[in-house]
């Protein structure tokens, strides 16, 4: 995992030195000073390596590193009990942007903001209520995931020969419940213009309750959970749950008998190993609003103001079909297009 | 041993050779095997870590090639630097020494459950299920009831005790009544704990208001353990619990050694025909003991729930109950071997943590080292050869050590 890190961190280093090569002027502006500034990451308990969630935070952490010479530093939580403590390493370390990845960060992050009113945090998948954050010194960054997941349900309803498609999650926790909720609403909305009878299995979007794994770990309980959703049917498969995804998309490999729809990055190029199984992923570039947040911090200009990602603003969207594109007619493609211009429009609303 | 002594007469010994004896030493116990052993085998985890940390340093890798004496300097720099920032983070300073025992103490509880089991013959894997289970027990006397610290948290504490200690006879006594065997029904149970924890946290009674995840209320601050030293500075978490980790230890000491009860335990695990023989009652004892364990086990899911953490979500116990089986058998089942192994994994834990803030390694190395100790306890013929420890038959017996 580490060799991954440095193997990535060694490319960036050689970009900066070629990119430094390229054009003789700036090459002096380029290559900052040693103390070019400090971007650091406390990951969840999912690991840096996760393919997805946190990796996606660390690429856009990485990227606004090597743009401004600063050096990207990332402490992975092994346990809950970690978080407070990964924070504070960080607060002495004197970082000028803390990343904080996931929900479940939410208390240690309100907690290590307040009391360190002079550092300026930002979390993914959090919106702090009015006055949570005394000296407003952590931006917050959540994505409208519904929208994209939407489309991705309206693309899964139109390609299911079972007429089932199923879906789990990690923790029934709001960023992971929206992805859930537009898949089903998107499903609903293609019944409902087709007249058809998809069932969508593992999540019920009015009583929110369905199938959660709880963890974003066990890669064993992504196949499980995918398996018993294929004995029921269902021939795609979406979890919503990190890395234990990668286990359903390897069963699916080795099945050959379901699709798998990716989250918060494209699957087919995050996990190669598998890349043939992904009808699309519902992509929520972590990474983009990660680096706005670190080129501000970097620049001096973070603000507190929450940051929501959209269709709109490409916040989210869903990625090409890649080898499953066979099984998507043009019509179809076509409608799923028209789709996105209706929700940014306000003629579909994603939430029912 | 043969059937004719009487248990008061005799330190009772697995039969010469055993694996599980040797392994667990709950067998005949000297000094090589019980301290120079396990300090080599410490001593040669951190080599092989050593050679893991320049193995992956890419950079470094690719100048062997072209100038092999600047890499050796870099690689010697960069695990220097790493164990340098382990080490600082181990003891360097206060932090590090509170965080060292912070993480140590449900490590020594959960060590001494397995521990337990090791003597009287039973290997306990189920002590990430039995700290659940005792976790959750204590977080309902924790955030149901509101008594004075001084009721409060003592109960809270035998509450743990009591649902871990529940969770440990079921397997103790399916082995005594029906065979089944502890390694199978430990490891399953501990899954239907894990279940168990996520159902409870998801319903109203535990579960946060306003929360739709799983994470329960928090204990009310009568039924913390206190923080010992947060008046010097507040990021000072080690509490109460390392304190009460160490008064355990001793208990089980002398519950092992010195009482008929743990002298039966050890008859038991020693030869189970012979214990029965002598009249001891051993579906009893199977069950004594796997609740003893148990209640251990339930004692550090306590640690984690009434100190740590304060409240429960479904990963509070980790893969304490795991790391718990590497360092019993570091430990050498004895239970001051417990604690200072269980000070050393605590140390190992907060001195990763330093590393991977300080230096490029990442916090993986230690779970790598953690388990090369004890590939290197389980063949101590290893050991024996590569650091020529003559062979025990050389010698006579110089003492009995620190189990008797």
């Amino acid at each position: 995992m580490k060799k991954h890190t440095r193997l990535i961190a060694l490319l960036m280093a050689l970009a900066l030195v070629l990119a430094a090569c390229g054009d003789g002027d700036d090459a002096t502006e380029g290559t900052v000073a040693e103390d070019g500034g400090l971007i650091c990451e406390v990951t969840d308990v999912g690991g840096v390596d996760d393919k997805g969630f946190n990796a996606s935070a660390w690429a856009g952490a990485q990227r606004a590193a090597a743009d401004f010479g600063a050096e990207p530093k990332v402490l992975e939580s092994q346990a809950e009990t970690d978080y407070e403590v990964n924070i504070n390493s960080f607060v002495d370390q004197e970082c000028d942007l803390i990343v904080t990845v996931g929900f479940l960060l939410g208390d240690a992050t309100k907690e290590g903001a307040n009391s360190n009113p002079d550092q300026s945090f930002t979390i993914v998948d959090f919106a702090y209520g009015e006055g949570e954050i005394e000296n407003d010194n952590v931006k917050g960054l959540v994505f409208n995931t519904d929208e994209a997941a939407f489309l991705a349900g309206y693309l899964a309803a139109g390609v299911t020969e079972t007429g089932v498609v199923g879906t789990f999650g990690g923790i029934n926790i709001p960023p992971v419940t929206i992805f859930m909720d537009g898949f089903v609403r998107g499903v609903e909305h293609y019944n409902g213009i087709k007249g058809t009878d998809v069932q969508v299995l593992g999540w019920d979007p009015d009583t929110q309750e369905g199938s959660f794994t709880n963890n974003f770990e066990s890669l064993d309980d992504g196949r499980a959970f995918a398996q018993s959703l294929v004995d029921e049917g269902a021939d795609i498969v979406m979890p919503v749950a990190g890395p234990v995804g990668l286990g359903s998309a390897a069963l699916a490999n080795e099945l050959g008998t379901f699709s798998i729809v990716g989250v918060d990055v494209d699957g087919f190029e995050a996990d190669t190993n598998n890349s043939g199984v992904y009808l699309t992923s519902v992509l929520k570039r972590i990474d983009n609003a990660v680096f706005d947040a670190a080129d501000d911090a970097l620049n001096g200009e973070f603000t507190g103001e929450l940051y929501v990602g959209t269709l709109e603003n490409e916040g989210v969207g869903i990625a090409p079909y890649h080898d499953k594109a066979d099984l998507v007619s043009d019509e179809l493609a076509g409608e799923v297009d028209a789709l996105r211009d209706d929700i940014i429009g306000g003629a579909v609303s994603v939430s029912g | 041993m043969t059937d004719q002594l009487t248990p008061s007469e005799v330190e009772p010994e697995p039969p010469e050779g055993s694996f599980f004896g040797d392994l667990t030493g709950s067998g005949r116990i000297d000094w090589r095997s019980n301290v120079l052993i396990p300090a080599l085998a410490i001593l040669s985890a951190l080599i092989v870590g050593a050679l893991i940390i320049a193995l992956g340093d890419l950079d470094t890798l690719r100048l062997w090639r072209s100038s092999p004496g600047d890499a050796l300097g870099v690689t010697v720099e960069t695990v220097a630097d790493a164990y340098g920032a382990l080490f600082k983070g181990a003891l360097g300073s206060v932090n590090a020494i509170s965080e060292t025992l912070t993480r140590a103490a449900p490590l020594i509880l959960a060590g001494l459950a397995v521990a337990v089991g090791f003597q009287a013959g039973l290997f306990n894997i189920g002590a990430n299920g039995q700290m659940l289970i005792g976790g959750m027990f204590a977080l309902v006397i924790g955030f149901q009831f509101d008594l004075p610290i001084i009721l409060h948290l003592p109960i809270a504490i035998i509450a743990a005790f009591i649902g871990g200690a529940l969770w440990g006879a079921i397997p103790g006594y399916l082995r005594a009544k029906t065979g089944a065997h502890e390694v199978i029904t430990t490891i399953m149970l501990n899954f239907v704990a894990l279940r168990l924890v996520d159902y409870w946290l998801t319903i109203p009674f535990f579960q946060l208001e306003g929360r739709t995840d799983p994470v329960s209320k928090s204990v009310l601050e009568s039924a913390r353990y206190p923080e010992l030293i947060a008046f010097i500075n507040p990021r000072y978490r080690v509490h109460l619990g390392i304190v009460i980790a160490v008064l355990v230890a001793v208990g089980v000491w002398w519950l092992l050694f010195r009482s008929t009860i743990g002298f039966e335990f050890r008859a038991v695990g020693a030869n189970p025909d012979g214990a029965k023989y002598a009249g001891m009652n051993v579906v009893l004892l199977y069950v004594a003991v796997m609740a003893t364990a148990g209640g251990l086990a339930g004692l550090a899911g306590g640690d984690q729930v009434l100190g740590t953490l304060g409240r429960g979500t479904p990963g509070f116990v980790g893969v304490i109950g795991f790391d718990a089986i590497a360092l019993a058998l570091l430990g050498r089942s004895h239970p001051y071997g417990v604690v200072a192994a269980g000070l050393l994994f605590g140390g190992l834990s907060a001195g990763g943590q330093a590393m991977q803030a300080t230096t490029d390694v990442g916090i993986d190395i230690v779970q790598v080292i953690q388990a090369l100790i004890i590939v290197f306890i389980a063949a101590p013929a290893l050991i024996k050869a590569i650091y020529r420890v003559r062979a025990e038959a050389e010698s006579t017996q110089v003492s009995q050590g620190w189990a008797t």
